[in-house]
């Protein structure tokens, strides 16, 4: 995959909302605390919709699904496929979050939140999914 | 009278092309008169022969759901606009003092602005060939007023660049552009692209260099008065006695390479961000106010849509007054949906398989945009910028100035954030407060005065806006090329509108064009049957 092709998408996206181009996680200097940890890449990347402790949030007419207790995470291509291409309201990862960093939230979540599935999830398990992502946006 | 005078005007006459001959002879007329690469609006819908009590439901009071009751009710349509919301607009939104924004996950958030200051969360800026939006505009009299964009006294900011030093636009930009001219101008002198431009072309291109750069008689670039008259000087020029210049010291190309700054100067290059650019005076809302103003009698507010059903001969949309809890049933011949796919996609509807899909296969940006109220207007007094963006590379991605009441005593509101990415996913998973405080901590760096004139602030997480559940939606291409065309068709009685039904996502011309788009086959549906 050519990371530079993706920078490049990515940056049209950022400039077609207005974004300064730099707010780019795979841009070039985009400063964010350490995300190394499961629950770090979790409190960085999907707190904002999820909520704290995964319990989800109610909308419109509509809601963020609670990670907390869900059998969905016991299948571990699920949370991952799910991650690296995004679903209705969600974001795609893919190109955002690397392999390893989707791998450890992927683990968090699973044995955290009332989930209880301890087969961890690898850097590998990730990359197997990671064919023909939607890199690029608008 | 001149002839001028029985000229009839680029639009009538395209106008009279499209009506005789069709859009394809107008599109190619419009070439030929070197109107089309600017904008595909030629004015607004001609929708005629309405049959008589013919009906549409229209779902969402955004742009998109006004555009379309506005004009399925001057063509004659019974229109009936339903809307989740107690306000007409959607995400043409203006948060001003004592308004309230509550988050999904319950937090509450009240705005202590002054009057008159405001924050424009969703759409803040028009690009001037949005021609749809501004022909509405005009036609309601939305009055509308520079959006500055671009502003070379502004500030680029990267934590590793300058030791941590925010640089004004004008310098960096003017040093980085120096820099690869004189290069350029090596690389020619030294014969490195002999083997591709000519003799001639080189110098021409040395030509180019030295004066883009701004080089001096060696085709070096080097600190000097005329570059000064670009980059700002050390004491700039004045009058009478002591009014000579002096120059400032040009920084070096490694510098220049850690400022990153070809990301601002790339970003003003966009089609969507060259100036002219606008903005409606007193708060974006005032475009969807005034789309409401003319529909106002169609539109129910504060219904929840909560099933959309359709047969043969109509649509039932089952809505739940938000107020009361009553649950109530509305009829119509059709539907134009204009509830945003990321909402949509969780209500039942009666649909194909296809057009469902479609819904599912669009996301939404979780962007968080938050507006900070000063005592004064530090950066106009105190650093002599008016309007514009400083960028950083912070997770607020950048600080943007007010457009309005410049030079003006008391309070201010400027966009303290515009985070987009994992920068906006981060700062919108904190709680307001928390938000506000990493958000001031970071444009400190920038505006030492911040803590100092802080007042107040709010900030909107998109992804943990209720009636939204997130920004502006992203296609990724594979996406667009499996689900796109099924999202548009038409499904039965129902078609969709929004800017996620376009191609102009995340702007309001998206919305506006989509929804045009959408009615105007409704409406040859409608003839057809």
């Amino acid at each position: 995959m050519n990371i530079r092709y993706i920078s490049h998408r990515l940056l049209v996206v950022m400039a077609m909302m207005g974004a300064s181009v730099p707010a780019l996680a795979v841009g070039p200097g985009f400063k964010l605390p350490p995300a190394e940890t499961g629950e770090q890449v979790y409190v960085q990347a999907c707190q904002t919709c999820h909520q704290p402790g995964g319990k989800g949030g109610a909308g419109a007419a509509s809601a963020y699904p609670a990670l907390a207790n869900n059998p969905k995470l016991g299948v571990a291509a699920y949370p991952i496929l799910t991650i690296l291409r995004g679903r209705a309201a969600m974001p795609w990862f893919g190109g955002t979050l690397s392999s390893a960093q989707i791998a450890k939230l992927v683990t968090y979540l699973r044995t955290n939140f009332g989930n209880n599935y301890a087969t961890p999830v690898t850097e590998d398990d990730v990359k197997k999914l990671s064919v023909n992502l939607p890199v690029s946006g608008e | 009278m001149s002839i001028k005078d029985f000229t009839p005007s680029r639009r009538q006459l395209l106008s009279a092309i499209g009506t005789t001959a069709g859009s394809a002879a107008a599109m190619q007329a419009m070439a030929v008169l070197g109107h089309a690469a600017e904008s595909r609006f030629t004015g607004p819908p001609q929708l005629t022969g309405t049959r008589k009590g013919a009906s549409v439901l229209v779902l969402g009071a955004g742009l998109a759901g006004l555009v379309a009751a506005y004009e399925l009710n001057k063509a004659g349509y019974k229109v009936r606009l339903i809307e989740y919301q107690g306000r007409p607009g959607g995400r043409n939104w203006s948060l001003r003092g004592g308004d309230t924004h509550v988050e999904v996950g319950g937090a509450v958030q009240k705005v202590e602005f002054a009057p008159g200051n405001y924050l424009n969360p969703g759409p803040w800026r028009i690009p001037h060939h949005h021609k749809t939006l501004l022909h509405y505009c005009r036609l309601f009299n939305v009055a509308l007023q520079p959006f500055i964009q671009m502003n070379h006294n502004a500030y680029v900011h990267q934590t590793d660049a300058f030791g941590g030093k925010p640089m004004r636009y004008k310098e960096v930009a003017t040093d980085f552009k120096g820099h690869v001219s004189e290069l350029m101008a090596k690389a020619i002198n030294q014969g490195s692209l002999d083997d591709k431009v000519s003799k001639e072309d080189k110098e021409r291109l040395l030509e180019a260099m030295r004066s883009w750069g701004v080089l001096d008689k060696d085709m070096a670039y080097t600190s000097s008065l005329k570059v000064s008259a670009q980059r700002g000087y050390d004491l700039p020029p004045g009058g009478g006695v002591g009014g000579a210049p002096t120059p400032s010291a040009v920084a070096s190309l490694s510098d220049m390479l850690d400022s990153k700054v070809w990301n601002q100067m790339g970003f003003y290059f966009n089609y969507v961000m060259q100036t002219t650019m606008f903005q409606p005076v007193g708060g974006m809302d005032m475009v969807g106010k005034a789309f409401a103003r003319e529909v106002d009698h169609l539109i129910t507010y504060n219904a929840k849509v909560t099933k959309i059903a359709q047969n043969a001969k109509g649509v039932t949309v089952t809505c739940e007054d938000m107020a009361t809890g009553a649950v109530s049933e509305a009829k119509a011949d059709y539907c134009v949906c204009a509830i945003p796919a990321s909402v949509l996609s969780q209500i039942e509807m009666q649909a194909g398989d296809k057009m469902l899909a479609s819904l599912k296969a669009v996301n939404y940006s979780a962007s968080v945009k938050t507006g900070l109220e000063f005592k004064r207007r530090f950066w106009e007094e105190d650093e002599a910028i008016y309007g514009g963006h400083s960028f950083t590379n912070q997770p607020i991605s950048l600080i943007s100035y007010p457009n309005y009441n410049f030079f003006k005593d008391g309070p201010a509101v400027l966009l303290g954030s515009n985070a987009g990415g994992l920068g906006g996913s981060l700062l919108g998973g904190m709680e307001p407060a928390a938000r506000i405080e990493a958000i001031l901590a970071q444009g400190e760096i920038i505006h030492p005065q911040y803590r100092q004139e802080f007042m107040s602030g709010v900030s909107v997480a998109w992804g943990r806006v209720p009636w939204n559940m997130g920004g502006f939606s992203r296609w990724s291409d594979e996406a667009r090329k499996d689900h796109y065309a099924n999202m548009i068709a038409m499904d039965g009685r129902i078609v969709l509108a929004g800017e996620h039904a376009s191609y102009i996502g995340g702007w309001m011309e998206g919305a506006l064009t989509s929804a045009i788009d959408a009615i105007t086959r409704l409406h040859k549906r409608t003839q057809e049957a």
